[in-house]
């Protein structure tokens, strides 16, 4: 087990050093100078020229790669062209909103998606069934920026029951201590903030969880039916067992092994989801921070999202494939 | 050879009648591939009139008795009629699924084929790359793709071809694979056939059914990916009728109660791409039982 968790953490490596690659020579990929194209096309040429110096452009490319990649992994990836701030900075100031934003989708996905494949698997070819497979094709085949409009629009502009955009109500006070506002307005008490934040949180998180949920929703439904087919189920129905342990303790317990491995690949479209919904909520995360970057042509600031992004999705498929192995005794490794 | 494929395309044919979901999604799939080709006879209006018709912007559809007469859907924020938008946005946005994914074909069968078939050191270079760009997910990697590339439609396309081509050629790889180490293949060798025959008249031939059946499914996220670009302005520029740009236009205007400029496209976006999902899942049970989930 160790061995193969050694082994899973160096194949990261070459896959990671791979995407620096990437991430340095797209600025030397988009056509023109770079020097130019960080320092805009109106710019004088001292700028052009403090800027070449500045950034090692004069020098040749390799050495320029080895430098960059040096302070990278020093947790340097330079400044922002727009803001003249660290990237790296600017970047740990929005993970927070990113992280509660994803992880919150994530969870109401979880807990609808696996509850309604289970129920449908219990009572297939029902009109229950039907229907919650029907409404989760809907579900996967969404687009998300959509789904996020029509829900502020209903909830929060017709309705009036939950806030449109933002984490809080800039009139309420709170305190940041971690930048994760969940968290620090349990840490400091304060619950008319952690109430506001949850509202605030609602309606994106269900806009980004609806695709993972309708997959989850899938997923659970096909391995239920597929272990309900099994010996040992029939077996346990044939000895008396009532149809709710032997669904509820026996069969759900095996069905959701595959659905672990979906959750872990959902992630990463949970991920490029959140570019999406940060936009529509104006939400003040890394999806919305990329987008702006790449819209300015700000790419130490790209840069540094595409190292971030990358790093974030290789991380969740090794945990991913770690638990599984945990989980389901039946892999070899 | 030529009875032999007739057959194939009959059963084809033969099978889908008996899907009734593959059916549906066909017929989506059909509407749309009409509104696209058909669109100038279609559409009440002209998408982009010129001069812009002012007086005339947000004005509700059917439902309400303040909308204007021949705009079934209402107006967008510049006057324009919503649903001639979306039956020509029907083009733009099957143009765009089709080239993406012509793309990711062409590029994902040479990199595939040469990975599979010849195997080795260059099989070893092609997978990494693909895991390189598997760390990203789609949607991103398309957003840097267009960062250095610049924005736009076409390379909207391009990029999202691009970032599809990975799958394609790891699925291609994996049936190259499986057919090169059948007996026909030996048999073909030991004739002496050279690779390009073996390549193009065994190999390619043989590993097509998935391609199909990704391919369709593909053009669904294609068409999603493309309205995304759209939607965060880096594909399609104003004033080209795009379901995705036309959303990010018109979804401010949901304050002051103009729903249906924003709502309709995003109902057109879903619909192909449900449409296409379902034709697809259908197309995978038929042409290829083994991956049934």
């Amino acid at each position: 087990m160790k061995w193969y968790i050694t082994k899973r953490i160096l194949m990261l490596i070459p896959v990671l050093l791979g995407v620096s690659l990437l991430a340095f020579f797209l600025i030397h990929l988009a056509p023109g100078d770079p020097a130019i194209t960080m320092a805009g096309e109106h710019a004088s040429s001292q700028t052009i020229d403090a800027i070449r110096i500045k950034y090692g452009l004069d020098k040749p490319l390799p050495v320029q790669y080895g430098i960059w990649l040096k302070q990278a992994l020093h947790g340097d990836m330079g400044r922002s062209i727009v803001s003249n701030d660290f990237v790296v900075r600017e970047i740990m100031d929005r993970f927070p909103n990113t992280f509660e934003l994803t992880v919150f989708a994530m969870i109401v996905a979880i807990i609808i998606g696996s509850i309604a494949g289970i129920v449908s698997a219990s009572k297939q070819y029902s009109l229950l069934d039907y229907g919650t497979m029907g409404l989760a094709l809907f579900g996967v085949s969404m687009p998300v920026f959509w789904l996020g409009i029509m829900l502020m629009m209903i909830f929060g502009v017709f309705l009036r029951w939950l806030p449109i955009s933002g984490r809080i109500n800039i009139a309420i006070s709170f305190n940041r201590i971690t930048g994760f506002y969940i968290l620090d307005s349990i840490l400091t008490g304060n619950f008319k903030a952690l109430i506001d934040v949850l509202r605030h949180l609602i309606l994106p998180a269900f806009a980004l969880g609806t695709i993972p949920m309708a997959t989850i929703a899938r997923i659970t439904r096909s391995s239920m039916l597929e272990v309900l087919r099994q010996d040992f189920i029939r077996t346990e129905r044939a000895k008396g067992l009532s149809e709710r342990v032997v669904i509820y303790k026996h069969a759900v317990r095996n069905a959701l092994i595959p659905v672990i491995t979906v959750i872990g690949l959902n992630f990463g479209l949970l991920l490029a989801g959140a570019i999406l919904t940060e936009t529509v909520f104006s939400w003040p995360g890394i999806g919305r921070y990329v987008v702006k970057a790449v819209g300015m042509r700000d790419y130490p600031a790209v840069q540094g999202c595409i190292m971030f992004f990358a790093l974030m999705f290789v991380i969740v498929n090794l945990i991913t494939d770690i638990l599984y192995v945990y989980i389901d005794p039946r892999i070899k490794i | 050879m030529e009875t032999k494929k007739e057959t194939k395309s009959h059963e084809l044919i033969r099978r889908l009648k008996y899907n009734k979901s593959a059916l549906f999604g066909l017929l989506i799939v059909f509407i749309i591939v009409l509104c696209a080709l058909f669109a100038n006879y279609i559409a009440p209006n002209d998408p982009n009139p010129s001069p812009p018709q002012l007086a005339n912007k947000l004005k509700p559809g059917f439902w309400s008795e303040k909308g204007l007469e021949g705009t079934p859907l209402g107006t967008d924020g510049l006057g324009r009629c919503v649903l001639s938008r979306i039956i020509y946005g029907s083009r733009v946005s099957l143009s765009a699924g089709f080239v993406a994914v012509g793309i990711a074909m062409v590029l994902g069968i040479t990199f595939g084929v040469i990975a599979g078939y010849y195997g080795g050191w260059i099989d070893s270079l092609i997978m990494r790359i693909v895991d390189i760009m598997f760390a990203f997910p789609a949607l991103l990697l398309a957003i840097v793709i267009v960062a250095v590339i610049g924005t736009g439609l076409e390379k909207a396309m391009v990029a999202i071809g691009i970032v599809y081509t990975p799958q394609m050629a790891r699925i291609i790889r994996s049936s190259v694979l499986y057919i090169k180490q059948m007996e026909y293949i030996e048999v073909q060798k030991a004739i002496g056939s050279s690779d390009w025959r073996i390549i193009f008249r065994h190999i390619i031939p043989n590993s097509i059914a998935p391609v199909i059946v990704y391919g369709t499914l593909m053009l669904a996220t294609a068409i999603l990916d493309c309205a995304a670009l759209g939607f965060l302005g880096l594909g399609a520029q104003p004033p080209t009728p795009e379901w995705g740009a036309m959303l990010s236009n018109s979804y401010s205007y949901i304050m002051s109660g103009a729903w249906w400029a924003a709502t309709f496209p995003g109902i057109a976006i879903l619909f192909s791409v449900l449409g296409l999902n379902i034709l697809g899942d259908g197309l995978r049970d038929i042409l290829d039982p083994r991956l049934k989930t």
